[in-house]
């Protein structure tokens, strides 16, 4: 494996870490927004609040680590996808400030009407935000941004396989996000909301799964490379990723209390690596590969050198916050 | 006749570029500043808290991290468009030299990431954790606060002083040394400079707070502290920040000339220069301006026989725009500067005699203002900083006409930010006001529960409730 290769295996472990975290607090935002009017979606509220509060912040870190990594390690990729999806990721940046001012501003104010308002921006653009994202990311398997950058604005992500893929993101991370939400409400004893979110993941599921089966015929058309290579390279992680999905299914049916976070993780783990793989050799497929693209050797050592330090400190602080959490040590005061 | 017009474009791009990115810095500068510095304001008070047992600084301390908590989440996404906006509005920039000058952000994301993770262990540790656990939890957010800002700040000294790379001939970047783009020689003073200018704005604006209360007659023990516990703190930074400053300054003589000449006003290279305070630069001089006669040269060098570059020697390509601006905004910082200082041997001088604040309702009027002041001159400071290195964004090697993006509706983004960006700070300051009225109106026991006694496990107040006090005891 080349610097380059490893740097981009890096990327891809911010990125996975960004979608299982990062995606469940979107995910969390968009059943805050489908939970009703006030009295009726008052409990799920409670539960999804208490459960973002502490960690959310955190976890928005590791977009900013994918960001960095991309830009120190592989700068011409990150100025050609920034020259040419700039609507899109203008519009995800829009969401991310919305999101977080307005989660931030709900948790410290009491006025009802201020609080709907707030609750409505966070609830919205928790929505908002991984679909961009995820049209950034399916314009860049499709295909459509250019080596050099400048790219078409808008024909490069208004198209079906990009959009398909911002639905996507926005489906797995309601999905993630009430697995997550079933087993705080398991823990917390409360049955009432463990049967909310039980029902919530199984129809998630279900939608995500539609929405990826449409995205590989989308893919099939739009984005050939990345389907030859998901379909051979990458065909055991898509395997992988269909167990975990119909093992959760099936244990949400029968409705055991087995655990359902790792196989909720592990499809969507298997997915983002499929397409890691699918893409490889390319960053953008097929015009700039990872060894074109890659910084020169000391900058790579830095990024190594930077990611060893997160293994050994962010990751133990980071299971250190979620141990507290969990054991309902951190209490999110008004 | 076409091609005249699209420099016309491209400049129009690139003003539109530079008016958002110095709108969104300035903005979140002010929250980054809260990030760096309230926690080690915090931590004081709680350890005053803890070690004395002292209620009223348990309590400062408990109410700074809740309004941390809100200046942190807005602090966190402005800070999150900041690092969009390296690639939506200087993609070409991030091309050429992320591969360099990155290695600072890369450093600087595991700061911020260990301080995103114990500032939530500290602000929701309150009721829970021990009070000497949950104190040591807050500690990493002061050391984290201090690295960030050493990595984000390195990456703009390596802005205004590049080193440590090797171009091929096509401009592209073949070789890095890490450690010296990290440690430029702007690294020295412009780290120091800012994380000092943290500790003073944070100090002056916390007691700016409570001296404003103070001044409406609440005189009591909480808002006493809530003024002595910072302002002590900025008054401590300040002199410090005077003697980096200075050191600063002499090194921009030094290193980019151009930038000297333009905040100081002087056209003609030679020695024996004048030091102006305020006025107008001109082309034959400055107008209205206080000068004083051989400071200049002096201030440069400890002699008046110091040379010193003008505008005249500096290529018309490589000049700095704006020099009014420049000059006022240095002028406007040292003044600003200077006033706090002596406010601070005030409070020192009045303290050593009689361990208290000056008596006179001036003293209190002074420190209301002096946090606004601070702001201000941290503003200043950066724009005599940026808009003195242009036209370049990396001295001597890329023109930041050359970085910009060619993106279209560059001034609708721009538009589209100062509309949110005001709904975000008026949000932010109503969210502010509000709690602080909570807690006046609560009084001494303001949440009908103290730190470090955990309240009834259940009953929590759902996201939508009225009213602000948990239902204790509620169960479920």
């Amino acid at each position: 494996m080349s610097k380059a290769d490893a740097a981009a295996a890096i990327l891809w472990v911010g990125a996975t870490f960004y979608a299982l975290f990062g995606g469940a607090d979107f995910g969390g935002g968009f059943w805050d927004l489908v939970a009703g009017w006030d009295e009726r979606g008052e409990r799920p509220r409670e539960v999804i609040q208490r459960s973002l509060t502490p960690v959310w912040e955190a976890n928005h870190v590791w977009l900013i680590f994918v960001l960095v990594v991309l830009w120190t390690a592989f700068p011409p990729a990150f100025s050609a996808i920034f020259s040419t999806l700039y609507v899109p990721i203008a519009l995800a940046a829009l969401g991310i400030v919305l999101r977080g001012a307005g989660f931030a501003f709900r948790k410290s104010i009491v006025g009802l009407r201020e609080r709907r308002a707030m609750g409505a921006t966070f609830a919205i653009s928790s929505v908002l935000t991984p679909f961009f994202m995820g049209t950034v990311v399916g314009a860049i398997a499709a295909g459509n941004v250019p080596a050099d950058g400048n790219g078409d604005a808008f024909s490069s992500w208004i198209q079906p396989l990009p959009l398909l893929i911002g639905a996507m993101f926005v489906a797995s991370g309601a999905y993630l996000a009430a697995v997550f939400l079933v087993g705080d409400s398991r823990r917390a004893g409360d049955e009432e909301m463990e049967r909310y979110f039980e029902r919530r993941a199984l129809g998630a599921a279900v939608v995500a799964g539609a929405f990826a089966l449409a995205g590989l015929f989308a893919l099939h058309s739009e984005a050939r490379y990345v389907f030859d290579r998901l379909t051979a390279e990458g065909l055991p992680l898509v395997v992988v990723s269909l167990l975990c999905g119909a093992a959760l299914l099936a244990v949400l049916l029968r409705g055991g209390r087995r655990p359902l976070r790792p196989l909720a993780a592990g499809a969507v783990i298997a997915v983002i690596w499929g397409w890691g793989v699918a893409q490889f050799p390319y960053l953008l497929p097929t015009s700039l590969r990872i060894d074109q693209a890659a910084a020169p050797d000391a900058t790579m050592t830095i990024v190594f050198i930077v990611f060893a330090v997160a293994a050994v400190l962010v990751l133990p602080s980071l299971a250190l916050l979620y141990t507290l959490a969990q054991k309902d040590l951190l209490e999110a005061e008004h | 006749m076409v091609l005249d017009a699209l420099p016309l474009a491209e400049s129009s791009n690139l003003l539109a570029a530079r008016e958002q990115m110095a709108f969104t810095l300035a903005f979140h500068i002010v929250l980054s500043c809260l990030g760096v510095a309230l926690p080690a304001t915090i931590l004081l008070a709680n350890w005053l808290g803890v070690k004395k047992d002292d209620g009223a600084a348990l309590e400062l301390a408990r109410r700074w991290s809740k309004a941390m908590a809100v200046t942190f989440a807005v602090g966190a996404v402005t800070g999150t468009v900041l690092s969009f906006e390296f690639g939506l509005l200087w993609p070409e920039f991030m091309d050429r030299f992320g591969a360099a000058f990155g290695v600072a952000f890369a450093i600087e994301g595991i700061f911020f990431f260990l301080e995103a993770i114990f500032l939530a262990i500290y602000i929701y540790g309150w009721k829970r954790l021990s009070p000497w656990a949950h104190f040591w939890s807050g500690v990493p957010m002061v050391i984290t606060g201090i690295g960030g800002a050493f990595a984000v700040v390195a990456a703009n000294s390596w802005m205004n002083q590049p080193q440590g790379f090797t171009l091929d001939a096509a401009g592209k970047v073949v070789d890095v040394e890490p450690l010296k783009v990290l440690f430029n020689p702007a690294t020295g003073y412009e780290v120091p400079h800012m994380i000092l200018a943290a500790y003073m704005v944070v100090g002056f604006l916390v007691a700016s707070i409570y001296a404003v209360g103070m001044l409406k007659g609440r005189r009591d023990r909480l808002h006493r502290l809530g003024l002595v516990i910072p302002l002590t703190i900025a008054c401590i930074a300040t002199p410090v920040q005077l003697f980096v400053g200075d050191t600063a300054a002499r090194e921009v003589a030094d290193h980019q000339p151009a930038k000297f000449a333009a905040m100081e006003c002087i056209e003609k290279t030679g020695d024996d220069q004048t030091e102006y305070l305020g006025g107008v630069c001109t082309s034959d001089g400055v107008k209205g301006a206080i000068g004083i006669p051989g400071l200049d040269s002096f201030l440069v060098g400890f002699s008046k026989d110091t040379t010193v570059t003008g505008l005249n020697d500096i290529p018309d390509d490589e000049e700095p725009p704006a020099h009014t601006m420049l000059h006022l905004a240095f002028d406007a910082m040292v003044g600003i500067g200077t006033a706090l200082l002596a406010l601070g041997a005030w409070f020192g001088f009045v303290w050593w005699k009689r361990r208290d604040i000056p008596r006179t309702p001036w003293f209190l009027r002074a420190v209301a203002v002096s946090g606004a002041g601070a702001i201000v001159a941290l503003w200043c400071g950066w724009i005599v900083t940026e808009v003195g290195r242009q036209p370049w964004i990396v001295q001597g090697y890329m023109r930041t006409s050359e970085a910009v993006t060619d993106a279209k509706g560059i001034w609708f983004s721009f538009g589209l930010v100062l509309l949110l960006y005001a709904g975000l700070g008026t949000g932010a300051v109503l969210v502010l006001r509000s709690m602080s009225r909570r807690w006046r109106e609560a009084g001494a026991d303001p949440e009908g529960d103290t730190p470090y006694a955990p309240s009834a496990p259940t009953g929590r107040k759902y996201a939508y409730a009225e009213g602000n006090r948990p239902v204790d005891g509620g169960g479920s």
